[in-house]
């Protein structure tokens, strides 16, 4: 097998969130074959300890994003795990009210809970691995944060108002966090995987033609080769 | 006296700066004003530990005894040297509790259990003091990360009434989860100040230390303090260093943990070295400075290890006078105390290379 170095992510300390499912879980398994230290985050202990044990030398983390009490247990085990981070990807997602409601239909509660997981997990998980992602800048030239979006957070879809909404702020709240922390090396990324055959795209179109979706693999792969470049890139202009 | 900080406030805004001058003249200005006192081609040197839950509430098993372990040393840095550790052992109660009025544990031996929540350990041995042991945890590296990071609380002391979170002891740069106690001094920067910093060419960088235990609460264990503490210095840092010498540039060291971190690791001729090392030295009034010439501390009691830290950059009379004007100004001690920048004073008789680094430092 050709093996494309400048795909390779040998040495590069990940963390993923929400990676026992989805793209979450391929993304886990493609970085750990380009020879990367991954580190993943989920809620469901059962569920953590069964990839982690299936995935050696993956560490796995329980913990919820969504929980403020949660984040800095995570962060604590992300740096400890891994002795430091280079790349984050703030991949959980709360898809809102399911099945998906219109906004007038919508509780405040159901809402909340969307901006927990898709808007304050992340700001708050980025805010407390900041050093970290900092010092891996510093002495490696470059650092990650990959923002899992979504074309909700730019179209106005009908009943997607809580993920679309949410969505939006975090892939603005990328955009702002690259302006301010540009020169400090840190890089953050919104990306938009597209539509796949996911728990949560099954969740949001129950009645969705699996074969016209995306496998989770395919864009896990093209996820990792956008880690890749943009670290190659980052580290050339340090 | 100086009173102690009492609220967990990282920059109240009316914090408070004491400037002395390396003529040992104070000048009392608040906190903003940091940067007025660097000038460009300093280089300021913090350090990114982010602070531990070191505290652990538990049981001895052999006694059914409730205890606290706060962990408080360490081999390395490595992420896998997380079984063994120093640790001070206290008897019932916690933080509330002034820790010179905390009960002793009972008596520990080798091989005694102790239940950490949902941690277990091994007291290996006592270290010459019935509260200080080293101890090992059962399971793997990845156990026990997340056994301290769910069970474990910041180890507090009862001037702050009400509990710490762990954002409360992180500073905004915190990176690598290796202090048994906060770095305090880094709790003046913020990211802001970092921009400004870089837009006046004032250069910053950092190294990590695992700052230890600042009390026991014992006089024979506070004596032996600061305890061994292992430090990584990163070659871009030590790079760094070597530039701010050739363009003239101070050395700005933001906490006593960062002075004793790069003096323990310069040669004799003050050069840096990148890499990890263990700092086990004391820096007090016999200690001739290499690599810093400028410190940024929180206020510290005479006594403490680190105001012993500060008589290598100053004399005793400006010490002195440091204290009555912090005394004078209300200033607050302590974690979440004022601050102190203080430049080091020449020596009357440098040794040889000291004088050649002072003179190459001149043209700023």
């Amino acid at each position: 097998m050709f093996t494309n170095s400048s795909t390779a992510l040998r040495g590069v300390r990940a963390a993923i969130t929400g990676g026992t499912s989805g793209l979450g879980l391929a993304l886990v398994r493609e970085l750990l074959g380009r020879g990367a230290d991954v580190a993943f985050v989920a809620r469901n202990r059962d569920r953590v300890e069964r990839i982690a044990r299936q995935h050696p030398p993956v560490h796995g983390i329980v913990g919820d994003i969504s929980l403020r009490e949660d984040i800095h247990p995570i962060a604590i085990q992300i740096a400890g795990a891994l002795g430091g981070l280079d790349v984050l990807v703030n991949n959980a997602s709360d898809l809102g009210p399911a099945p998906l409601k219109l906004l007038a239909d919508t509780e405040c509660e159901e809402l909340e809970r969307a901006l927990a997981t898709n808007v304050l997990g992340p700001f708050r998980l980025t805010r407390a691995l900041l050093g970290a992602l900092s010092v891996s800048a510093r002495e490696r030239g470059g650092a990650l944060v990959i923002n899992v979006s979504s074309d909700a957070a730019i179209n106005a879809y009908p009943t997607w108002g809580a993920y679309g909404a949410s969505k939006a702020a975090l892939h603005h709240m990328s955009r702002i966090w690259d302006a301010e922390l540009e020169a400090d090396g840190v890089r953050f990324l919104s990306v938009d995987p597209g539509d796949m055959d996911t728990p949560l795209h099954a969740l949001a179109v129950p009645d969705a033609d699996r074969s016209t979706l995306k496998r989770p693999e395919d864009a896990a792969r093209e996820l990792a080769d956008t880690i890749a470049a943009a670290l190659e890139r980052e580290r050339h202009a340090a | 006296m100086i009173a102690a900080a009492d609220r967990a406030i990282q920059r109240p805004a009316d914090a408070k700066l004491l400037v002395v001058d390396a003529a040992g003249r104070a000048r009392d200005t608040s906190r903003a004003a940091l940067l007025d006192v660097l000038r460009p081609g300093d280089l300021v040197i913090a350090n990114d530990a982010a602070t531990l839950p070191a505290s652990l509430q538990g049981t001895h098993l052999r006694s059914g005894r409730a205890i606290e372990v706060r962990l408080a040393g360490r081999h390395s840095l490595d992420r896998d040297d997380v079984s063994e550790f120093a640790a001070i052992v206290f008897g019932e109660g916690d933080f509330h509790t002034r820790t010179e009025d905390r009960p002793a544990p009972p008596q520990l031996a080798p091989g005694d259990r102790l239940a950490l929540g949902p941690l277990e350990a091994t007291v290996l041995t006592t270290l010459g003091h019935p509260r200080l042991i080293r101890l090992r945890f059962d399971g793997t590296p990845d156990a026990i990360w997340a056994g301290l990071s769910r069970h474990g609380r910041p180890i507090q002391y009862a001037h702050v009434p009400e509990p710490l979170a762990l954002w409360d002891v992180w500073t905004a740069i915190a990176g690598p989860p290796v202090a048994f106690e906060s770095p305090s001094a880094g709790f003046a920067l913020n990211w802001r100040m970092l921009h400004e910093m870089r837009r006046k060419r004032i250069g910053f960088v950092t190294l990590t230390h695992a700052a230890g235990i600042s009390s026991t609460g014992d006089d024979a264990l506070d004596a032996l303090l600061p305890f061994d503490e292992p430090y990584d210095i990163p070659s871009a840092t030590t790079a760094a260093i070597a530039r701010a010498r050739v363009q003239g540039g101070r050395i700005v060291a933001v906490g006593t943990t960062v002075v004793r971190a790069l003096e323990h690791a310069a040669t004799c001729d003050g050069v840096v070295p990148a890499g990890a090392g263990l700092a086990n030295q004391r820096i007090g009034a016999g200690t001739r400075l290499r690599v810093v010439d400028a410190i940024l501390s929180g206020v510290h009691e005479p006594g403490t290890s680190h105001y012993q830290l500060l008589r290598a950059f100053t004399n005793d009379a400006t010490l002195d006078r440091m204290v009555g004007e912090m005394t004078a100004h209300g200033y607050r001690g302590h974690e979440f105390g004022d601050f102190v920048f203080m430049v080091a004073m020449p020596r009357t008789t440098p040794r040889p290379e000291r004088l050649h680094q002072t003179l190459r430092r001149l043209p700023a």
